[in-house]
């Protein structure tokens, strides 16, 4: 079983996938469970304390805003665990109330430079594509040494 | 400063998606019930929400694949059912994170097609077209043209 990296980081099919095909995701989800059931001084409503952008400097400099800085905080220790990742290419959802462009920019950029085995691939859109989407899954994560399905 | 006691320590909390012809959310909330022993199911408008022991709730999600494994979908979720600070029963307006959801909720079906064609019918997998690297010289040129 591989950790496999996924991005969007809250994707349900990509995390769906990776499970399905026998390996573990990597998403957002599972550094917010930690924070949320770790005691510490209230925080809400993820528990994002201001220590976290100091971690955050670890990925990024100071003078970049701390919103990046404090989701790097978050989501860079499991880039740095994962051994592999799937990138789709055009989640434009990834950008919005929740999101934050620059913070996606360099988790993709440092995602590239760890030179992990990596997947790259966009949003099926119609049945075709859905075939050849799965398709595409499920080679990589084969050739990661997970079950066939 | 306020200390903060959390909830629900040691669990994990997964989320169903149901995107099948053949089962409900509501027919896949009884059966789950029926198997979970224990466990916290709360049935949503998409599917369910399980929480309980990572082993435990390891052991429903495979049963419950098994009822339509082409139409299920799994993901984890930070927070347990029916938290303050994500349910939209105390915050109003839609909840964080369903508009990610909302977007590959639609694609699910394409995704399902694409499983249930056998791994030996389906075609070439997708790529994504590399996008060619600037050329030096268009650089130059661009530069150049921005000059007073």
């Amino acid at each position: 079983m591989v950790k496999v990296l996924i991005y969007p980081m809250t994707s349900l099919i990509l995390s769906d996938m990776v499970e399905r095909f026998g390996h573990q995701p990597l998403g957002s989800a599972l550094s917010i469970r930690e924070r949320i059931q770790t005691p510490s001084i209230e925080s809400p409503p993820l528990q994002i304390s201001p220590e976290e952008p100091k971690k955050g400097l670890r990925y990024a400099a100071v003078e970049v805003p701390s919103g990046v800085r404090g989701r790097m905080a978050i989501l860079g220790p499991q880039m740095e665990e994962a051994e592999a990742a799937i990138i789709i290419t055009d989640a434009d959802f990834a950008f919005g109330c929740m999101g934050c462009a620059r913070t996606n920019e360099l988790i993709k950029y440092l995602v590239r430079n760890r030179h992990i085995p990596t997947l790259e691939l966009r949003y099926p859109r119609d049945e075709e594509e859905g075939k050849k989407f799965v398709t595409a899954l499920r080679e990589f994560l084969a050739s990661l040494g997970g079950k066939k399905s | 400063m306020k200390e903060y006691r959390p909830t629900h320590v040691g669990t994990i909390t997964k989320y169903v998606f149901v995107d099948s012809p053949d089962i409900t959310p509501e027919e896949l909330a009884l059966k789950a019930y029926e198997i979970s022993q224990g466990l916290m199911v709360k049935e949503t408008c998409f599917g369910l929400q399980v929480t309980g022991k990572p082993e435990e709730v390891a052991k429903l999600i495979r049963q419950i694949r098994e009822f339509d494994p082409n139409h299920i979908f799994i993901k984890d979720r930070g927070f347990p059912p029916g938290d303050p600070r994500r349910c939209r029963a105390n915050l109003g307006g839609a909840r964080p994170g369903f508009h990610g959801h909302e977007y590959e909720i639609p694609l699910l079906r394409y995704v399902s097609y694409g499983l249930e064609v056998s791994p030996e019918k389906s075609q070439e997998p997708m790529g994504v077209e590399k996008r060619a690297k600037l050329d030096v010289q268009i650089l130059q040129r661009l530069m150049e043209s921005q000059e007073p």
